[in-house]
């Protein structure tokens, strides 16, 4: 297990380094100038254009900007945004907590309502059950996100009147930011109507963001359960008299799980980096629409900066998948 | 399990029923449509940023009378222009109280030793302030303050004179701009002192009529009303900025009543908000031109015929409908109605191919030719879709037989191959700052900004030229009426543009919102708003 632990952490270095050097020669690459982006049409003359590119340390050859930058980020610094000046680890700092709720909540979700229904659909498959379950997860991986969630809120906030159309809380909550999170601020903060509102908030961002992974998840647990259904054990366990609930629970859903759990790191990896669509749609402070708006003002900083927590965040995610893993089948575990 | 269920069931409408109804009857929430960069509004030229902090948090010496270009008293309560045009001497308000906050208490009321404070932290190279928090001072500078202003001078704690190094009309509109907010010295000695000097662009302290509480980036601003403010209380007891990117969730939240006031509504949105009784739309001519500029240096755009003709050629009526929407209306001028100089042109391009076919002829040009038209790839406050407006353009030419093609690149590439003269003829605009006429006329069309590429037709005519520079320097507004007119006349004759469109803002809010004026630059100003039950 250790050593394992300690294969997967040697490969994150390179890792590391590819995505540091993609991130800072890309951006570059792309045409635009921040610099220029923030003067707009008034424009800025050469003399002030070249003071700000000294400013900001363009002006110096490429290879070292890029040195430059590698020893600053090794020294933990991942410098200043352009457009705001301020540091990009503080900026993330601020932002993440409300990404990573979100992702939690939207993964609890589908993670719930996705494994029964797989297996659901396995037991009765080929039946009006599974039919259903398919044609459903099917229409919810196909959704454009961005129709879904406009019409969720007219639907729900603005017809029905039942949740809120977007943001973390309700403005009468002034709640004193203590980790980031909504619900455990509100906890501490000692607020119960607080703490239902955040939840309330979080409904509707949840479902969106919860409809492509519910439907990966249902579909992947319906495929791996029908492949165990087939195996021999199954047949003997059943043949020895166990209940079917413990046939399917505990005999065929474990041995399911292990290419379920795959597929649920991964899309927990694309929820903390994808969130975007759903982050602008709910008024949602996350990093998803950092970095976008990064992307365009050209805040050079801000995408290295972000790309890379973010790249960090995915691998530390996969790993702890590849070490899931190893918890869940003994097989990998005795190598 | 039955109290299982009832627990369930509670929960469940604790969610459904749970308290939709937002905030206190004194509490305004407007759904604004950015983060802003910085709360010193000296550090941006956003006006997100200036929504969120000048408007709300500081004053100025004179300021805009509010939903107008005006100049009226600020901070200063009267001023003298010395008979050369060189010196300003602004008598100051006294007994004016900044914000006290949870993180500053002022001891002393706003003085000279204020104005000299914020003025000289943007010019004076050497002052320990002028690199906090990158030190991009770009309205400053852009504005031309840095080579216009010669000295700051403190005559006394309420008397403060600025010395210029040349007559500058404008000057005092010039000192209403965001930009020119006056920031707290006491509070500003005191982070320097405790070695956080860079917190004053993030925790503000202004003497405005609301006083910053908490920001979280892209979610909210809080605010509470300043109980010191020197023209009163507002009736507001809070404000909120829902920071909310998305117009058409801006537009539910109006509707569910989540905000009171709303951003930028998409122009598809307009029409149902005037159907919908509780909401009312307050429109106003912008402060903007949308042009179409034509490179005088690349034939055959040096020749006024082809010029002229291009302006008879173009449908401008079909592109308003098309483009705007019923959200803008034609421009005749350099400069929009708004502006105090602004006269109905008595001589105006019609649509009228006919003669634009005929001008070609003269010109030699019979057969037609081939061209590009640079269209911008971003939407601008002054043009909604600058692509769709090239192919209309593009339609209206075929029909006089020029073939056009249509150029687009990256928002900063493009600006910068335009000013470098790439392009033939280009597709832009401006939005005022100031509300002064000279903010139109000398950046875009002057000798000057044909050198720098600001002037993209790079159009430059000495007896135009002299006109706006006679103009700048004048003081008399009925003298400087008069020079502008003339100017656009012969801007009419040479026509190194086709002016296409000023665009129509529009403001949604709920009809319990009283007071709320719009603004003629494009910003939002809480002071004076009150709800009504």
């Amino acid at each position: 297990m250790l050593q394992l632990l300690l294969r997967r952490l040697l490969l994150v270095v390179p890792g590391f380094l590819g995505v540091t050097a993609l991130t800072f020669f890309l951006i570059r690459l792309a045409p635009g100038d921040p610099i220029l982006l923030l003067a707009g049409e008034r424009g800025v003359s050469a003399e002030r254009y070249a003071e700000l590119q000294h400013q900001f340390g363009f002006d110096q050859p490429l290879l070292i900007q890029f040195t430059d930058y590698l020893w600053q980020v090794l020294n933990g610094n991942l410098g200043t945004s352009v457009v705001t000046q301020t540091p990009v680890l503080e900026e993330f700092g601020k932002l993440f907590p409300a990404t990573l709720e979100l992702a939690v909540i939207a993964m609890i979700f589908a993670t719930i309502i996705g494994i029964p229904a797989g297996v659901l659909a396995a037991v009765k498959r080929n039946t009006v059950i599974d039919h259903s379950i398919t044609a459903v997860s099917l229409v919810g991986y196909s959704m454009p996100i961005f129709w879904w969630a406009l019409l969720l809120i007219l639907l729900f906030s603005v017809n029905l009147g039942w949740m809120p159309v977007a943001g973390r809380i309700n403005f009468i909550y002034d709640i004193d930011r203590v980790t980031g999170f909504m619900l455990i601020d509100t906890l501490l903060a000692g607020d119960k109507d607080a703490f239902f509102d955040a939840l309330h908030h979080l409904v509707l961002p949840a479902i969106v963001l919860a409809t492509i992974p519910l439907a990966v998840i249902t579909r992947m647990t319906r495929s791996s359960m029908l492949e165990v259904l087939k195996q021999d054990y199954i047949r003997t366990a059943r043949a020895k008299g166990l209940s079917e609930f413990s046939v399917i629970f505990k005999h065929a859903l474990r041995n399911a799980l292990i290419p379920v759990i795959t597929v649920i790191g991964l899309q927990t990896s694309i929820l903390l980096t994808g969130a975007i669509l759903t982050e602008i749609i709910f008024s949602w402070p996350g990093i998803g629409k950092w970095i976008l708006e990064a992307v365009y003002r050209r805040d050079y900083p801000v995408v290295q900066g972000g790309v890379l927590l973010i790249a960090g965040l995915v691998i530390l995610v996969n790993t702890t998948v590849d070490l899931l893993y190893v918890v869940i089948n003994p097989v990998l575990r005795r190598r | 399990m039955r109290l299982k269920a009832y627990s369930i069931t509670a929960i469940f409408l604790i969610f459904i029923t749970g308290n939709l109804q937002l905030a206190a009857a004194s509490t305004l929430v407007y759904c604004s449509e950015g983060s802003p960069e910085t709360f010193n509004p000296q550090l941006s030229a956003s006006g997100t940023t200036f929504d969120a902090s000048s408007r709300q948090i500081y004053n100025r010496l004179v300021e805009f009378k509010l939903g107008t270009t005006e100049i009226v008293p600020g901070l200063a309560l009267r001023w003298d222009i010395s008979e050369d045009g060189l010196e300003y001497t602004f008598y100051l308000r006294q007994k004016v109280r900044f914000h006290s906050t949870k993180y500053f208490t002022p001891s002393r009321y706003f003085n000279a030793d204020d104005v000299l404070y914020s003025f000289n932290r943007q010019r004076k190279t050497s002052e320990p302030w002028y690199k906090v928090s990158g030190g991009v001072y770009k309205y400053f500078n852009d504005m031309g303050f840095n080579r216009l202003i010669r000295d700051v001078i403190k005559l006394d704690d309420y008397r403060i004179k600025i010395v210029l190094n040349k007559p500058d009309s404008p000057f005092l509109s010039n000192m209403a701009m965001d930009f020119a907010s006056i920031l707290s010295k006491e509070y500003a000695d005191s982070l320097m002192k405790a070695g956080t000097p860079e917190q004053l662009d993030i925790k503000p302290v202004g003497t405005g009529p609301f006083m910053f509480v908490k920001y979280e980036k892209d979610a909210f601003i809080r605010y509470q009303a300043h109980p010191g403010y020197w023209r009163g209380r507002e009736a507001l007891d809070k404000l909120v900025f829902a920071i909310t990117v998305d117009p058409s969730v801006r537009y539910a939240r109006l509707r569910t009543g989540e905000c009171q006031v709303m951003a930028y509504p998409l122009p598809t949105d307009i029409k149902s908000m005037k159907k919908n009784p509780a909401i009312k739309v307050a429109e106003q001519p912008g402060l903007n031109t949308a042009y179409w500029a034509f490179n005088v240096r690349k034939p055959p755009f040096d020749q006024a015929r082809v010029r002229q003709a291009m302006n008879y050629a173009i449908n401008r009526q079909a592109i308003l409908d098309v483009i705007y929407q019923g959200t803008g209306e034609i421009a005749d001028s350099v400069i929009p109605p708004t502006i105090w100089s602004w006269k109905a042109p008595d001589n105006v391009y019609v649509y009228n191919p006919d003669r634009a076919k005929k001008l070609l002829a003269e010109a030699g040009l019979a057969g037609g030719f081939e061209m590009d038209i640079w269209a911008m790839p971003v939407q601008r406050p002054y043009n909604p879709n600058a692509r769709k407006m090239a192919e209309l353009i593009q339609q209206d030419l075929s029909k006089i037989g020029i073939k056009a093609n249509i150029v687009t690149y990256e928002w900063g590439t493009y600006l910068k191959k335009s000013r470098d003269g790439e392009h033939q003829t280009i597709l832009l605009g401006w939005t005022g700052d100031n509300g002064d006429p000279d903010n139109f006329f000398s950046p875009l069309l002057s000798c000057a900004a044909a050198e720098t590429g600001n002037n993209r037709s790079f159009w430059c005519n000495r007896k135009f030229d002299d006109l706006i520079s006679l103009a700048r320097i004048e003081q008399d507004q009925g003298k400087r009426k008069k020079l502008y007119r003339l100017a656009e006349v012969i801007f009419k004759q040479e026509a190194p543009w086709v002016t296409i469109a000023h665009s129509v803002r529009f403001l949604p809010y709920l009809k319990n919102v009283q007071g709320l004026k719009m603004d003629p630059f494009g910003g939002i100003y809480f002071s004076g708003v009150r709800l009504s039950k």
